[in-house]
């Protein structure tokens, strides 16, 4: 039994979420061996044969996956399948873009978003938005996972030493073609790895406000993230979307402010191990999953906040 | 260019979802159903397209059980032109699902087919990219904006750091994420009309596909629920606590 872990970089590091799905597949109790495709590897090969747990490290370096298109990746995943008995990658946007075809193409039913590994065939997965966790067994000869990385705790960053095999490129007709990217840069940590993060909802009322939020994340090394009601109004770019249908969080303390508590909201947050809530409409369903809530008019409480950060500074 | 929207019925994305006391699965029974919202931004999309004269044809496809039926009403009160209803009362997983379509779409032939990113119900977002693959098309997932330029589609896509636009040639399929549109409510004389738009039945067995089920469920629970906390009554009493009780900050 070996499953294949398909990792996401930048080019120079491996991204968080794909050591939290090597710790899944560690879980599964074979070998685990990883994939790392792209154009330009050098670097992050380095990085990546690092890794703690991972045997055998496959580097595909070609042009053609130089933006992590689905349809080569897929290809490529495909090309590799008759070695392995799992196939996994993080739930992120790529995993859930990539995974999923590959699954087909191997008749596998996909089973997606991963939080908990039972064994090798059985596996734990939210369903309805959080709201009920269902646990399935898969019947297919390869189990193709994309893994929630909030469920499981990273393997660090070194520690392993792979032996590093370079793969070749299968054909693909792809009828896909990378344009162009608009990535939003931030200083701050990335979301889905930050161990504080701070959003904001429609109660900020504009993305100007949101600046109240950004000078209490300074003071708490957070990322700051959005409900889909800020996003949709513009006030913040899509990436910073919490939720059902964005990114899962689970970090040590997250601060709700302005959020009404929606389910589609609470799916994205609610396994954070402590949550603040601060809304003025002490009705509010956020409050039924705070820790701690402070009934306040945010434009009041966010200042106020930050100065006593400071001060305890 | 004929367009091809799959909608699910799916429990209201308002309901506040109940697990059976014997763990086998979500209350369904006397619970509000509606369209998946991802679909119903779909459904928008097309029909937008035709109203611009890019699409001659918008075909709105459920599969599942007859109820389906009037998923696909809603679609076609939406602006879809016909119906087609797979009916069947097995379980039906996605990657069973897209080897229906797939037999769809062969017989149907669209430049394009339009899906939603996910089921709100079993979250799988798989559908589309599994469609896409067993016809051997180009996917653009989770789409904010669609382009149709001749026979390339430019798609924007959210993805975790931002937005990415690719371009596909037809035939592609795209999956909706939830900024593409604002999708329209159906007025009366449109679900008049709609009564009176055709919907054919077929059959898994008609279209040549074994829609058995890989997964096989063995307990659905619900997830510890979180205790409310306490009100603090200002910020300073709020930081305090973060320090010396949670050990947060
Ligand atoms: C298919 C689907 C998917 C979805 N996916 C997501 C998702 O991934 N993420 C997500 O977040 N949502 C998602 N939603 C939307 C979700 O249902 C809610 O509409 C959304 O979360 C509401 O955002 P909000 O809490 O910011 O806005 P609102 O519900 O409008 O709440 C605003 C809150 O701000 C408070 N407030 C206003 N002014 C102040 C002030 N001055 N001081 C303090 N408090 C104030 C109000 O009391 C209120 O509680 C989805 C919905 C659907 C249908």
């Amino acid at each position: 039994m070996t499953a294949l872990v398909l990792l996401e970089h930048d080019g120079h590091a491996v991204k968080q979420p794909s050591r939290s799905a090597l710790a899944a597949a560690a879980r599964l109790g074979g070998e685990v061996h990883a994939l790392l495709a792209g154009s330009g590897l050098a670097e992050v090969a380095v990085a990546a044969a690092r890794l703690p747990g991972v045997t055998k490290l496959l580097v595909a370096d070609a042009e053609a996956y130089a933006h992590a298109l689905a349809e080569p990746l897929a290809a490529l995943l495909v090309a590799l399948a008759p070695g392995y008995t799992h196939i996994l990658a993080a739930a992120t946007a790529m995993g859930k873009n990539v995974l999923p075809r590959a699954a087909a193409l191997l008749d596998s039913q996909p089973i997606s978003d991963v939080s908990e590994v039972i064994d090798a065939d059985t596996f734990v997965r939210p369903i309805y938005a959080g709201n009920a966790l269902a646990t399935v067994r898969s019947a297919d000869a390869k189990k193709v996972i994309t893994v929630r990385a909030a469920s499981f705790d990273p393997v660090a960053a070194e520690g392993g030493s792979a032996a590093a095999e370079p793969v070749e490129a299968p054909a693909s007709q792809a009828g896909s073609r990378f344009v162009s990217a608009e990535l939003v840069k931030s200083e701050r940590p990335e979301l889905t790895a930050a161990r504080v993060v701070i959003s904001g909802g429609r109660g900020m009322q504009n993305g100007e406000n949101f600046h109240l939020l950004e000078r209490v994340a300074d003071r708490l090394h957070a990322a700051v993230g959005a409900s889909r009601a800020a996003v949709d109004a513009g006030f913040v770019s899509n990436d910073m979307q919490v939720g059902q249908t964005g990114k899962i969080v689970a970090p040590e303390l997250y601060i709700a402010v302005g959020i009404s508590g929606a389910i589609q909201h609470l799916a994205g947050m609610k396994d954070s191990k402590v949550i603040v809530a601060i809304n003025k409409d002490e009705e509010a369903p956020i409050f039924q999953v705070a820790d701690y809530g402070l009934v306040a008019d945010l434009f009041k409480a966010l200042p106020e906040l930050a100065d006593e950060l400071e001060r305890g500074a | 260019m004929k367009l091809l929207v799959p909608v699910k019925r799916v429990v209201d994305y308002n309901v506040k979802v109940r697990v059976r006391a014997d763990g086998s699965g979500v209350e369904t029974a006397g619970v509000k159903m509606s369209m998946n919202p991802f679909d119903e931004i779909a459904v928008e999309e097309a029909v937008r397209l035709k109203e611009k004269g890019i699409a001659s044809e918008v075909i709105a496809v459920s599969l599942g059980v007859a109820a389906c039926g009037e998923t696909i009403r809603t679609a076609l009160a939406m602006g879809a032109d016909r119906g087609i209803l797979v009916e069947t009362d097995a379980e039906l997983q996605p990657l069973a699902v897209a080897k229906l379509l797939r037999a769809i779409a062969e017989r149907e032939q669209p430049g394009l087919i339009i899906l939603g990113k996910q089921a709100i119900d079993d979250d799988m977002n798989a559908t589309g990219q599994m469609l896409a693959a067993l016809l051997g098309w180009p996917q653009g997932t989770f789409a904010s904006k669609l382009e149709i330029a001749g026979e390339t589609i430019a798609v924007t896509r959210e993805i975790d750091g931002g937005l990415e636009t690719v371009s596909l040639s037809r035939p592609a399929i795209v999956t909706t994420d939830l900024r593409l549109n604002e999708p329209r409510y159906a007025s009366l004389p449109n679900i008049m009309k709609a009564r009176k738009k055709p919907i054919e039945t077929l059959t898994p067995a008609a279209l040549g596909v074994d829609p058995a089920p890989r997964l096989a469920l063995v307990k659905v629970v619900e997830p510890a629920k979180r205790q409310a906390g306490k009100k603090v009554g200002s910020v300073a009493e709020l930081v305090a606590k973060l320090k010396t009780e949670a050990k947060v900050i």
